[in-house]
């Protein structure tokens, strides 16, 4: 595929992304700390971003499996999440755990089950955006080409 | 697409440098033309994520980086390298430390701006942190451009400071020598000896260090000894402190030497810890003298405190040296959490603040705060207490000795706050510094009995006057120790938060007798103080020492006294009460220990005392004292100053069961 294609195609990927709420203006701003010296700043955050994230959902399931639901242990690691997720751009995912917070404010357990839920999904799902995203670069960047700025797009 | 990440990131070093940042760096050490470029930032952040992102913002900002996920590890970075670092940035939320008690420590300790982050806006944890001494608190996600300009707070700092230092490196010596001259009743010399000479130590010390250094960067530190902030609190009293303005109280001041600039940063410390004391609204009924200005931020951090109030106290008098040592040695251990919180640490609202409800003195910076516990806050007593002042104010802080621990003791109506002492004290035990001691010893008595009371909960106490350590808070008491009439008056105890409880240990009363009645029991936590002189100076940790005795001061007095108190003296701070969180009520005590019979937010409190007859027996509200849990609700690290503060208030609120007289004290009925 010739380098033009892919990256009309990266443009398209990218905006759909901002688009669907996906990402946010944060992500952009991560764009433009990523520079020569730090080539993958991004994947780098992202990549850590990720790990973290698991683990507090790990420990989020974690807390609802007990009797007695630590509606405060949960609420921190809501707000960890949603730190985070903000501090990537990862917008629906911090959505998620602003609906979730209030729900552990008014201690349902249903509702906080319900967004953990979809927090799961979300994460997934941005997960998944990003990877292709990457790897459309890399492929760019393989063929000699090189990835537009993002600010640029709209 | 995984890169290596950084794990559970230790802290690094600065980074590698890249010619800009060493240049930079270099520059930064000449303190030239390249600022803010090389500016060292320590960032804290328990969150990976966020780190790595701050990090490379930074660095983009060309400061020098060093990011770290623990407070701990942040805060013992700090203590290694005192001079290190120029500004620190931290998570409010983390899980081996509460960002606010990393702000109070680093404040009180390094004297560094600190500022807060969080994902959290709510208006609540912004103004607990602007309360906490933060110089700024970002909401996350950061931006870069929000990152920029930090610089700022850093030459901010450092201005007032070096000015200070200028300006009173004077003063100062003139205070010490004076303060020497009172020393005639310690009773060991070697304190006294070691006091002054390790004060003078430091401060020569300081002094030639900063002034070499002109670099703005380069932090000079004034050294507000005991009885120049007592004349400070003096003149802000004497003007009321809403029109305290730099300018009128230098010239009521009159003190050679001293400029506007460095009145102007002490009073913006001082504004800092008195509405830290009395939490966020103040709820101003008190009299024109509110001692304690709820509005003004607490003296946090007040590093430049090194007031050796306990000194000052025993100078005057009023401590016995053996109870000046039992402060002392109480005082500067810090209690260890939870179970030294016998005392109640009472109401925050508790605040002995005879005259000048805010003396704070902080010790050395050093010394507190090991715990990260919240800033250390002595309180001063002013040593010149106007007759008139008393007037104005409740507490009639320059009465005779027996004033004094009247107050003190009337505090503790207040759920037993008053111990703020309690921390001073940690602080007196700790330090073989010196500056610590303050407290005098007998200060500390009481404070020491506090943990008698502890848990009795018992509203109604009519015999314990209620030291309850101040919440962990640690409030610190300073008294003044020249000042023989005033000692009493002026603890407001601040707590501090989580200090104080710790601290006061065995001091505190955690039962504000609702009746107190001031015959009886004022001073009935005197009464363990005076048993128990040396009891608890276990319990004291230094670090904890936040608030020391207020009422211990007069410790000496009270046992045998029958103290008069008047209504003035007792009574009176008003604390807001409407802010403090229900924390437990005895985390209150932390708070504010004053002791506003008067304005404090009882509405329905007839008696507030305080109001206006300082020299009649005063009817002090009687506060329930919260129960046994205070105890460990003191103890806990976690207090923070707004809970302690809520439960202050909450305290006086319901309080009010009875009316306190107190016609005379009597310490007796101090459980120790």
């Amino acid at each position: 595929m010739e380098v033009g294609l892919m990256q009309r195609q990266w443009v398209d990927y990218t905006k759909s992304l901002f688009l669907e709420d996906f990402l946010d203006s944060q992500f952009i701003e991560l764009q433009k700390l990523q520079d020569e010296g730090n080539p993958d700043f991004i994947v780098e955050v992202v990549s850590l971003f990720f790990e973290d994230s698991e683990r507090l959902l790990n420990d989020l399931t974690a807390a609802f499996d007990q009797p007695d639901v630590d509606f405060q242990k949960v609420d921190g690691h809501v707000h960890q999440l949603k730190g985070s997720s903000s501090s990537i751009g990862a917008q629906r995912v911090k959505n998620v755990c602003i609906a979730m917070r209030s729900f552990c404010e008014e201690q349902n357990i249903d509702g906080c089950l319900r967004c953990l839920q979809q927090l799961k999904q979300e994460t997934c799902l941005v997960k998944n955006k990003l990877e292709n995203l990457f790897r459309m670069e890399q492929q760019i960047m393989a063929a000699g080409g090189s990835i537009p700025s993002t600010e640029l797009i709209f | 697409m995984d890169l290596s990440h950084m794990k559970g990131s230790i802290p690094t070093p600065t980074p590698t440098p890249t010619p800009t940042l060493i240049s930079a760096r270099k520059a930064t050490d000449m303190g030239s033309d390249q600022f803010p470029a090389g500016l060292r930032v320590l960032v804290v952040d328990d969150d990976p994520t966020c780190l790595r992102i701050l990090e490379k913002m930074l660095q983009n900002c060309c400061y020098a980086v060093t990011k770290c996920n623990r407070a701990e590890i942040a805060l013992s970075m700090l203590r290694e390298n005192k001079n290190g670092f120029d500004i620190v940035l931290s998570d409010v939320h983390m899980p081996d430390m509460d960002g606010f008690k990393l702000l109070e420590q680093v404040g009180l300790e390094m004297d560094l701006p600190v500022i807060m982050m969080s994902a959290d806006d709510g208006k609540n944890v912004v103004m607990k942190g602007v309360i906490h001494g933060a110089c700024d608190y970002l909401i996350k996600p950061v931006r870069i451009e929000a990152l920029r300009n930090i610089w700022q707070h850093v030459v901010r700092k450092r201005k007032t400071e070096w000015k200070d230092l200028e300006q009173s490196g004077s003063v100062d010596e003139g205070d010490r020598e004076q303060n020497l001259s009172e020393g005639a009743n310690y009773s060991s010399s070697a304190y006294e000896g070691s006091w002054n000479s390790s004060k003078r130590r430091r401060d020569a010390e300081e002094e030639p260090e900063e002034r070499d250094d002109t670099s703005t960067l380069k932090k000079p530190r004034v050294v507000w000894s005991v009885e120049l902030h007592q004349q400070f609190v003096a003149a802000v009293n004497q003007l009321g402190i809403d029109k305290a303005v730099p300018k009128k109280i230098l010239e009521l001041m009159n003190v050679p030497g001293l400029t506007r600039e460095n009145v102007a940063s002490h009073l913006q410390k001082y504004r800092l810890y008195l509405r830290r004391l009395s939490g966020v609204s103040p709820h101003q009924s008190n009299l024109n003298n509110s001692f304690i200005n709820p509005q003004d931020p607490p003296f946090g951090s007040m590093g430049s405190f090194n007031g050796i109030d306990l000194q000052t106290l025993s100078v005057t008098g009023q401590l016995s040296p053996q109870s000046l040592a039992a402060l002392q040695a109480t005082g500067l251990r810090r209690p260890t959490a939870k179970s030294s919180i016998s005392m109640a640490l009472v109401d925050q609202n508790n605040i002995f603040s005879f005259e000048n409800p805010k003396l704070r003195f902080v010790e050395d910076q050093t010394q507190h705060l090991n715990n990260s516990k919240p800033v250390n806050l002595f309180h001063e007593i002013p040593t010149k207490i106007e007759p008139k002042q008393l007037g104005n104010i409740q507490h009639s802080s320059v009465q005779p000795q027996g004033n004094i621990n009247m107050q003190l003791n009337i505090k503790s109506e207040h759920s037993g706050t008053q111990l703020m002492h309690l921390s001073q004290q940690q602080t007196l035990g700790h330090s073989p510094a010196s500056h610590l001691p303050r407290i005098p010893s007998t200060l500390r008595k009481p404070i020491i009995s506090g943990s008698v009371t502890r848990g009795n909960g018992t509203t109604d106490n009519s015999h314990r006057p209620g030291y309850n350590l101040v919440s962990p808070t640690s409030v610190m008491v300073n008294y003044p120790m020249s000042q023989t009439t005033e000692l009493s008056n002026n603890y407001s105890l601040q707590s501090n938060s989580s200090v104080s409880t710790l601290n006061c240990k065995g001091v505190f009363q955690e039962e504000i007798s609702s009746d107190l009645k001031v015959s009886g029991g004022l001073m009935s936590s005197y009464d363990v103080f005076s048993d128990l002189p040396l009891q608890k100076s276990h319990d004291w940790d230094s670090q904890n020492v936040n608030t020391l005795a207020f009422g211990t001061f007069h410790h000496g007095n009270f046992m045998q006294d029958s103290f008069d108190i008047s209504p003035s003296t007792l009574i009176h701070h008003g604390f807001p009460s409407s802010q403090m969180n229900g924390q437990n009520q005895n985390s209150s005590v932390v708070g504010k220990t004053m002791f506003s019979f008067s304005d404090l937010t009882q509405p329905e409190n007839p008696q507030n005392i305080a109001q206006n007859s300082l020299l009649d027996p005063v009817e002090v509200k009687s506060q329930k004292i919260p129960d046994a849990n205070y105890q460990t609700d003191l103890l806990s690290d976690d207090f923070g100053q707004d809970e302690l503060l809520g439960v202050f208030l909450k305290q006086q609120q319901q309080g009010d069961d009875g009316s306190v007289d107190f016609s005379g004290y009597q310490t007796e009925n101090i459980c120790v």
